[in-house]
């Protein structure tokens, strides 16, 4: 089983998000970056599968080379190789095109990424290669399985419940918790990812149907008013008349 | 040249945050000097399909295969298709719901339309540029994107808008279905579950949530959260590592990883308030926390707080909430 697992390379959740240049950019500056949270389960789930069925996990990333060590890092978790498409991603659409030349090229049998990246928070990515391609795509999944050598069986969140799906390869899955525990690198891991192929290639053409014009920060909270727990009930009545919300 | 808004059904009625869809879909209408219609598929009342007029919908199309009462990507994908294309819609409106971005993103494609997921304001149209405000950086902050293709897609971000209800008159209901091929329904569900809520209101769409965590010292103290949010009118949810020790089931979990919400009033028990955690809430309007630790980095994210032990509190929250006019 050939597995393709997308990563985004983000801000880590504890960075400070400012912008630069007249709020255009982003400011990358003392930013640490790691692998979307989401992609995490999507990675360790395909290397679980590959471990229990045989076949390969390849990492996939549209970005530029500072996501090298992230890349790195997932094949330190165990993927056996990886391909970088050299572009920024500009948006949503631009990035499903590079992952669906890619994948069409490969001949993957399932295509699996995170069911968000948490800088861009899109959700858009994976049912977009799904459509793109003319195979299922099963978003948010919880749960995956194999059911035979053909057919998987996910569970998939909607609001309010769950359903479940039964695909037949090749389709595209987004992954949330609690699919898998996320795993670390082992010194091992870490040691193999070193001579592990990562490949580099150009974007293949694309367009972006939008442009990110500039940014803006909430305001910020005007602090906590502090109610003494001994007259607690007292915060029931702010509630309702001083912030309005009951 | 139109606005079209597609509404999700549940039980029969429409979901709140598909009310608000319609509501953002009306005003982009009258913004742009057209009309909005909305279209509607599988399990839903007509009768709550022509009360859509209160939210400014003029028309809704109503597809009632029995076999769409459950979601059916590529056959919704196929049916708000052939309802864009007969109304010439210019602007295609869905909640950010799971089911709402699925199908705004496969028609981005099908379509050719910019899409934009998570947005938080109504658009700003000015010559041909065509603005949204959407959620970026997991609540930290906002982007404001063009969307460069004549069709434009918009998912609203869940409780961001407010319910319009103008007093206007009923919405006509038309039938509309496509021709569906049995490819169309490969990832049809085997099975549907939806959580018992025992009466309560569903977590991703609920005004008010009342949270607890480790500090509520074990699942057996968990009835005093389901009390205050019975007396509230609100829905339950947990912190990671409470849904991690199985105190509480993974689908309530709210955080980084988990469910984001965005309530008007957020009540945290007994939670510390980790960057995880405030990633998934930190949109909420009005936040209170209540914990013991008067360091606890909640604090410093909340707009009301209590220092003291969850479980003393609570009680106390129950009783002033019982003593509240209904």
């Amino acid at each position: 089983m050939k597995i393709l697992v997308c990563i985004s390379n983000v801000p880590d959740t504890t960075s400070k998000i400012n912008f630069t240049g007249d709020n255009k950019e982003f400011d990358k500056n003392g930013v640490q970056y790691v692998i979307n949270p989401w992609d995490e389960y999507a990675l360790t789930r395909a290397i679980e599968l590959k471990e229990a069925k045989g076949g390969s996990v390849t990492v996939l990333n549209v970005g530029e080379a500072d996501a090298e060590p992230n890349i790195r890092k997932a094949l330190a978790i165990g993927a056996d190789d990886a391909i970088r498409v050299n572009a920024h991603p500009k948006d949503a659409f631009f990035v499903a095109q590079q992952i669906t030349a890619i994948a069409k090229e490969g001949g993957y049998d399932m295509i699996l990424m995170g069911k968000e990246s948490i800088d861009y928070n899109g959700f858009q990515v994976h049912n977009m290669v799904g459509e793109m391609m003319g195979i299922p795509s099963v978003t948010p999944a919880f749960k995956l399985d194999m059911v035979d050598d053909s057919t998987a069986r996910l569970e998939r969140e909607i609001e309010g419940g769950k359903e479940v799906v039964e695909v037949k390869l090749p389709f595209v899955a987004s992954a949330q918790q609690p699919m898998c525990e996320p795993r670390i690198p082992n010194m091992r891991g870490i040691m193999t990812a070193r001579t592990k192929p990562l490949k580099v290639v150009e974007a293949a053409g694309g367009e972006a149907k939008s442009e990110y014009v500039n940014y803006s920060k909430p305001e910020k909270k005007s602090g906590v008013k502090l109610i003494d727990a001994d007259n607690a009930g007292e915060l029931i009545k702010l509630l309702r008349n001083e912030a309005k919300v009951l | 040249m139109s606005v079209l808004v597609f509404v999700e059904g549940l039980n029969g009625e429409i979901k709140k945050s598909s009310l608000e869809a319609a509501s953002y879909g009306s005003q982009v209408a009258q913004a742009m000097g057209t009309s909005a219609t909305a279209v509607a598929i599988g399990d839903v009342h007509e009768d709550a399909l022509a009360r859509l007029g209160e939210q400014g919908i003029s028309k809704v199309l109503y597809d009632a295969d029995d076999r769409l009462k459950q979601f059916v990507a590529d056959a919704y994908v196929k049916v708000i298709a052939k309802a864009a294309q007969q109304e010439s819609a210019k602007v295609l409106v869905f909640s950010n719901s799971n089911i709402g971005a699925a199908v705004g993103s496969k028609l981005a494609v099908r379509l050719n339309g910019s899409l934009a997921t998570n947005v938080t304001e109504l658009p700003k149209i000015d010559g041909g540029n065509f603005t949204v405000t959407r959620g970026v950086f997991s609540g930290k902050a906002f982007a404001q994107v063009n969307l460069t293709s004549d069709l434009k897609i918009i998912a609203v971000k869940k409780n961001s808008t407010d319910i319009i209800s103008n007093g206007g008159t009923s919405a006509t209901v038309e039938k509309i279905s496509a021709d569906l091929a049995e490819s169309d329904f490969a990832v049809a569900p085997k099975e549907t579950v939806m959580q018992e809520t025992d009466g309560g209101v569903l977590l991703p769409e609920a005004e008010i949530v009342v949270s607890g965590g480790r500090g509520m010292k074990g699942p057996e103290n968990w009835h005093l959260i389901e009390e205050l949010a019975k007396e509230l009118g609100a829905a339950t949810a947990c912190s990671k590592p409470v849904s991690d020790i199985g105190w509480r089931p993974h689908h309530e979990h709210v955080g980084q990883t988990g469910i984001t919400v965005s309530p008007n009033l957020y009540i945290a028990a007994g939670i510390s308030g980790a960057i995880q955690h405030l990633a998934g809430v930190n949109s909420s309007k009005v936040i209170v926390v209540i914990n013991k630790d008067p360091e606890a980095p909640f604090f410093k994210a909340a707009d009301y707080g209590i220092v003291g032990d969850a479980l003393e509190v609570l009680p106390k929250l129950i009783e002033a909430a019982k003593a509240l006019d209904k």
